[in-house]
């Protein structure tokens, strides 16, 4: 069962990392990550394996939400499903 | 792996273009709680809304933070209460609202729709008493929202009905005066009435459905509206082509929301509800997806065409997107619920017999429309049986939901807040429709009914 985290703001030092932290942290492996930064605006996808997740998803969205309100960043948590249906047939 | 672009796309169609599943409605039949004792014909009523839709909220919220999409409300419809009533004739309908307000409050739900009567051919002794009971059940509940059904295609429109329901509106507006007549918002009058529409204040359970059901309605029309304003000056097939790809991947967001409630509550997926519902927030707006296929302002001429361009688009991108299709199905014109309707009408842009005609073409009908207080019951009436025509004949649902403005007249305004928003009363036609309204009687059903 995979998710995907995006995070999207201002770069800074060390927005890899902490994400990460959190998602070693609570069990989540790290399947995949893309990221690019335009000028100054910092946009990671990551594709997580949430299958060992040890908290619940919405907690572990919970944290990572907190982490993004912290970091002043955008951090969206959301199971692939959504992206699967809305735009495949 | 997923595509980046489709992952920042849907991102951005919720974070800044209001992209929302409006409403996860949970049916439930309340034919198991007909009682001859009221008493006990309440507590079974509640004891089963409480046990079959404890989880209902909790679960919405779970599905909300998992896939990332705001599901705005859970609301519950039931069985139409007159139905349940019958059994009791002495009793005082009142008592089964107050009961499914106190049930709502316990499981937290937003809205309850089902004190509703069915009357398109006729009074059966429990229908008479619950429209009766309207005014007052309305303007005593918080959550309770009611509807009647007045005609049908197969059936044609009971004008008795009709004629008792521009008093009945105007009866509640007044009851809930002192909080900007909220009580008329709350009513529907209907024809053709879905029996699994999960928009209020429409909604009730149909007794065709299964005991429990879950049925999903979606929105969005600012998410149409970014990808109209995108494309530019394209010709108005590439119009209606962008409103189907749009308008197929909300459903889909739909479907999926309604098929995950379903498992996690051990419902049935009813349908989902292709629907495209504005709010008052800025950019979640029909009337503006209107004005980006390049009206000034809604209400100008050709907004009717627009419109059915737009309701047919959704519904042919809708349709593929989602295992069943169904409720009211279409674009949505309520006008104090959406910012640009709002504006056209207090600009004189809008006017009531433009939406007439444009709920021709439409999901619905004459919805959330604030007249004058003064306007006597018989052109409610009159107003009603118009909408009727209009879906009888069309084979529509088309339904009326005025609210008349107490103490107010055209051009002042009304507030209700939240997604009732609020707008400027709309003048309407004074002259009297009353011989006609008083002759009572039934329209018959038109040549269309007879398609066997």
């Amino acid at each position: 069962m995979h998710a995907v985290i995006t995070v999207i703001g201002k770069d800074m030092v060390g927005i890899l990392a902490r994400v990460s932290t959190i998602c070693a942290q609570n069990n989540v492996n790290v399947v995949e990550v893309t990221q690019s930064i335009l000028q100054d605006l910092f946009a990671m996808i990551m594709m997580v394996d949430i299958s060992k997740c040890s908290v619940p998803f919405s907690e572990l969205s919970d944290q990572l939400e907190a982490l993004g309100d912290e970091m002043n960043l955008k951090i969206h948590t959301m199971h692939e499903d959504i992206f699967n249906s809305m735009h495949r047939i | 792996m997923i595509n980046s672009h489709d992952i920042l796309e849907t991102i951005n169609m919720i974070d800044n273009e209001n992209l929302d599943i409006r409403t996860v409605t949970m049916g439930i039949s309340l034919l198991d709680c007909v009682d001859s004792d009221c008493g006990k014909a309440c507590d079974k009523i509640y004891d089963k809304i409480c046990r079959y839709a404890g989880n209902l909220v909790k679960t919405g919220e779970d599905i909300s933070k998992e896939y990332g999409i705001p599901i705005i409300n859970k609301r519950i419809s039931v069985t139409p209460i007159a139905i349940v009533a019958g059994a009791c004739p002495g009793a005082d309908p009142v008592r089964y609202a107050r009961t499914l307000d106190r049930a709502a409050r316990e499981v937290g739900v937003n809205f309850i729709g089902g004190y509703s009567t069915l009357v398109h051919k006729g009074f059966a002794p429990g229908d008479y008493a619950l429209m009766r009971s309207i005014p007052q059940a309305l303007s005593e509940t918080e959550f309770v929202c009611s509807s009647v059904n007045i005609g049908t295609t197969k059936s044609g429109i009971n004008m008795d009905a009709v004629d008792r329901m521009g008093q009945i509106v105007l009866e509640t507006a007044k009851l809930t005066a002192d909080r900007d007549c909220i009580g008329a918002a709350k009513l529907v009058v209907f024809c053709n009435a879905p029996e699994d529409n999960p928009f209020m204040a429409g909604a009730f359970h149909g007794v065709g459905e299964p005991d429990c059901v879950i049925n999903v309605g979606v929105s969005g029309p600012g998410v149409v509206r970014a990808a109209l304003a995108k494309a530019g000056d394209c010709d108005i097939t590439a119009v209606a082509d962008i409103v189907k790809k749009t308008a197929f991947k909300i459903t889909r967001m739909g479907q999926l929301v309604a098929q995950e409630a379903s498992r996690r509550l051990y419902v049935p997926f009813g349908i989902v509800d292709l629907s495209l519902a504005p709010t008052p927030a800025v950019g979640d707006s029909v009337a503006h997806i209107l004005e980006e296929m390049g009206l000034e302002c809604c209400g100008a001429h050709g907004t009717t065409a627009c419109l059915a361009l737009l309701n047919d688009a959704v519904k042919k991108g809708g349709v593929m997107a989602s295992s069943h299709v169904g409720g009211l199905s279409g674009a949505f014109i309520p006008v104090t619920e959406d910012a640009g309707m709002i504006h056209a009408a207090r600009c004189g842009a809008l006017s009531i017999t433009k939406l007439e005609a444009m709920t021709a073409v439409c999901s619905v009908g004459l919805d959330m429309i604030n007249i004058p207080g003064d306007t006597p019951p018989e052109i409610i009436s009159a107003i009603i049986a118009d909408e009727a025509a209009i879906g009888m004949v069309n084979s529509k649902t088309t339904a009326v939901r005025v609210i008349p403005a107490i103490g107010k007249k055209a051009g002042d305004e009304l507030n209700f807040g939240g997604l009732l928003g609020g707008g400027p009363v709309m003048a309407v036609n004074p002259y009297s429709p009353l011989k006609f309204i008083r002759r009572g009687g039934r329209i018959p059903a038109p040549m269309q009914s007879l398609k066997n």
